[in-house]
């Protein structure tokens, strides 16, 4: 759902965010309506088919979308102001694109290791603490986890290398 | 009195040892979970609801809810002392508390804004005992097509009711009930809008929605406004809270209003929100000066925060006893019945009546453990506002991160967490409300059930859903607060005519 039509003064207005919003929802509510439509959405032998609801429900996406478009579309883009400034974008970005690496990195190096990294990579960049500093609170918070769910409630999180060589 | 006797088993099941400790670590847990930004009620419950699938479901219903009142109790925490609403139900004691925090009283402004969230609580524990018996025992006649009109009227109120565009309100609970749609269909066994992925049979499950919208979407939120908290120290005695407590009696009126408005708000699925804000408007409203609000006048603490935890209490009445709940944090205390094996409606007092009259029984104690432990913990929370935030913002997204895993196991559930927290933040900014997404995925199937089940039995006919009085009662009024935004529309038009000409 991320949008990147900048305009001029390297913000996003409002009107774009709206109008590429409402046309993403109304693209989904079309697709939930295409496949119901593909497994039946009329009465049966057996009463409604499976694909009846949910396609009354994609059709009322697609209305409702449309008509926020269509309000979108006849708003004034300067009235309507900007949906994210430039340097607050920046910084959702900053929160953002790390969460996605770090997710994106637990199926390689485990939960915990990521989380450390993670966590000491947040503090030192954004918080300007010194790299002992971030991982004095880093490696006691996931040390703490390790234990709370590996240990005392025996739910197993997605683990790697370290934590093979403690036998876990 | 046979709900004061079934309350008294009620106080016999919950007061274990074990269970009051499981209280106080609940409302601890709640408290911290309201004041962190990007930890709240729903998600906080969310989080840490698979930790419970061990234990006994009274315990963990007790320390749930308990989680869900020190919620609603930490939000206003944060409001008063930082000028930040931990909740969004306590934004409007923002307008008052922090100006009297400012002007030196922070601890009359939280022993007024806990001890009205306390009196808003009990008055709605109050309704729910002696209300929800009786909603149960009426609500045993529904057949399908009732419930489905119940369910209706649910959410046509939220359209009716929101203060966001009702065609937006509409695309988010539509986009929640296709969601829910996703997987197999229970009835004919038909696997929908899978295509032809594996990851997306199990369907969406509206726990990681909540992990996502409320937790990631709000630390976005809570990073575009800057990293730092500058706030008053809490300094709060005995002696402080003393002279708050009788100063309060004196304003009893408010307290009436403010509660009334609450638990109606509540039960309809307003929410807490709403309710906090329109108590303060006729707090204002009936005041003696009026001139004082805004400016740090006590009344306007008491007013939402009564409200506000009479709307959050309450609208577990519902959940009980229809199986509706009234908000995105009920919505979640019913997941976990779900997964408990409990159906939550009107068979759950008749089936377990051990477990209904428990819970509401640990609501009268969890408030007043709540209240004990917000009054003496304070300075310690308000402590832990300041930690900056680039080290807590991380901790929270771990934490979300941890939640969503735990809830099926699964790493594509961790990636459907950030792509529903980057929905929310958008959402959040274009004003689609997330309330109503939450509660169709929670309810989509069961809607659906009684929707089908009801047109089985009238052969597809759609007039059966106002054949009798009750369910045709039930639906009409579904629709008139379906078409409400259209039509105060049109009479603010036509008065508008009037004046023009």
């Amino acid at each position: 759902m991320q949008d990147n039509h900048n305009n001029e003064s390297g913000s996003i207005g409002n009107k774009t965010m709206e109008i590429a919003t409402a046309f993403i929802i109304l693209v989904f509510g079309a697709v939930v309506m295409w496949d119901s439509n593909r497994i039946g959405s009329g009465w049966g032998s057996d009463g409604p088919e499976s694909g009846s609801f949910p396609f009354y429900i994609g059709l009322m996406i697609v209305i409702s979308a449309a008509v926020t478009m269509f309000n979108a579309f006849r708003s004034n883009a300067e009235e309507a102001g900007e949906f994210v400034g430039h340097d607050e974008l920046k910084l959702v970005m900053a929160v953002l694109i790390p969460s996605i690496i770090y997710v994106a990195l637990i199926d390689f190096i485990g939960i915990y290791v990521a989380s450390a990294i993670f966590i000491t990579v947040f503090m030192v960049w954004q918080g300007k603490f010194s790299i002992i500093k971030s991982l004095s609170v880093a490696i006691p918070v996931n040390v703490f986890f390790f234990f709370m769910f590996e240990v005392w409630f025996k739910i197993p999180l997605p683990k790697a290398w370290l934590e093979a060589q403690f036998g876990y | 009195m046979e709900e004061i006797n079934a309350l008294f088993n009620g106080f016999a099941v919950a007061l274990t040892w074990q269970n009051i400790m499981y209280m106080f670590i609940g409302t601890i847990l709640g408290v911290l979970i309201g004041t962190l930004p990007g930890l709240g009620g729903a998600n906080g419950v969310a989080i840490l609801l698979p930790l419970t699938f061990s234990m006994n479901p009274v315990s963990a219903i007790i320390m749930l809810s308990c989680i869900y009142w020190g919620a609603l109790f930490g939000g206003a925490i944060t409001s008063i002392l930082f000028n930040i609403p931990g909740e969004p139900w306590s934004v409007a004691t923002t307008f008052d508390g922090y100006p009297m925090a400012q002007k030196g009283q922070p601890g009359e402004a939280l022993t007024a804004a806990f001890t009205s969230s306390f009196v808003g609580a009990f008055v709605a524990v109050l309704m729910i005992t002696f209300l929800a018996p009786m909603v149960a025992k009426f609500a045993l006649q529904f057949g399908p097509a009732e419930f489905f009109a119940v369910q209706l009227l649910t959410f046509c109120s939220f359209v009716g009711m929101s203060k966001e565009p009702p065609f937006k309100t509409i695309a988010s609970m539509m986009i929640g009930f296709a969601l829910a749609s996703v997987g197999m269909d229970s009835i004919t066994g038909q696997l929908r809008l899978t295509f032809g992925s594996e990851e997306l049979m199990r369907g969406f499950d509206f726990l990681i929605a909540v992990i996502g919208l409320f937790g990631l979407g709000e630390i976005l939120l809570t990073m575009e406004e800057g990293l730092a908290f500058k706030g008053t120290e809490a300094k709060i005695n005995a002696k402080v809270v003393f002279q708050t407590w009788a100063k309060l009696p004196a304003y009893w009126a408010t307290y009436i209003r403010a509660a009334l408005i609450g638990c109606w708000m509540g039960v309809t699925p307003g929410g807490a929100t709403p309710a906090s804000f329109m108590s303060y408007g006729i707090a204002k409203k009936f005041a003696k000066n009026p001139e004082g609000f805004g400016k740090g006048d006590i009344e306007g603490v008491v007013a939402p925060e009564t409200a506000a935890h009479a709307a959050g209490t309450s609208a577990l009445l519902p959940m009980l006893t229809l199986g509706i709940p009234g908000s995105p944090t009920a919505a979640v205390l019913l997941g976990g019945l779900l997964i408990w094996g409990l159906q939550p409606g009107p068979l759950l007092f008749v089936e377990k009546a051990d477990f209904v009259w428990g819970l509401i029984a640990s609501m009268y104690l969890g408030n007043i453990a709540g209240l004990i432990v917000v009054l003496t913990t304070v300075p310690y929370f308000a402590a832990i506002l300041k930690i900056p935030f680039s080290i807590i913002a991380p901790v929270i997204l771990v934490i979300c991160a941890i939640g969503a895993y735990t809830v099926g196991n699964a790493m594509f559930d961790v990636y459907l967490m950030i792509i529903f927290g980057i929905m929310g933040y958008v959402f959040k900014k274009l004003s689609y409300p997330l309330a109503p997404m939450v509660l169709a995925l929670v309810l989509g199937k069961m809607a659906e059930g009684s929707f089908r089940q009801a047109l089985l039995a009238s052969q597809g006919d759609v007039s059966v859903f106002w054949e009798n009085g009750l369910c045709g009662g039930i639906t009409a009024l579904a629709i008139l607060l379906l078409i409400s935004p259209l039509l105060s529309k049109v009479w603010g038009m036509m008065k508008g005519n009037k004046a023009a000409a």
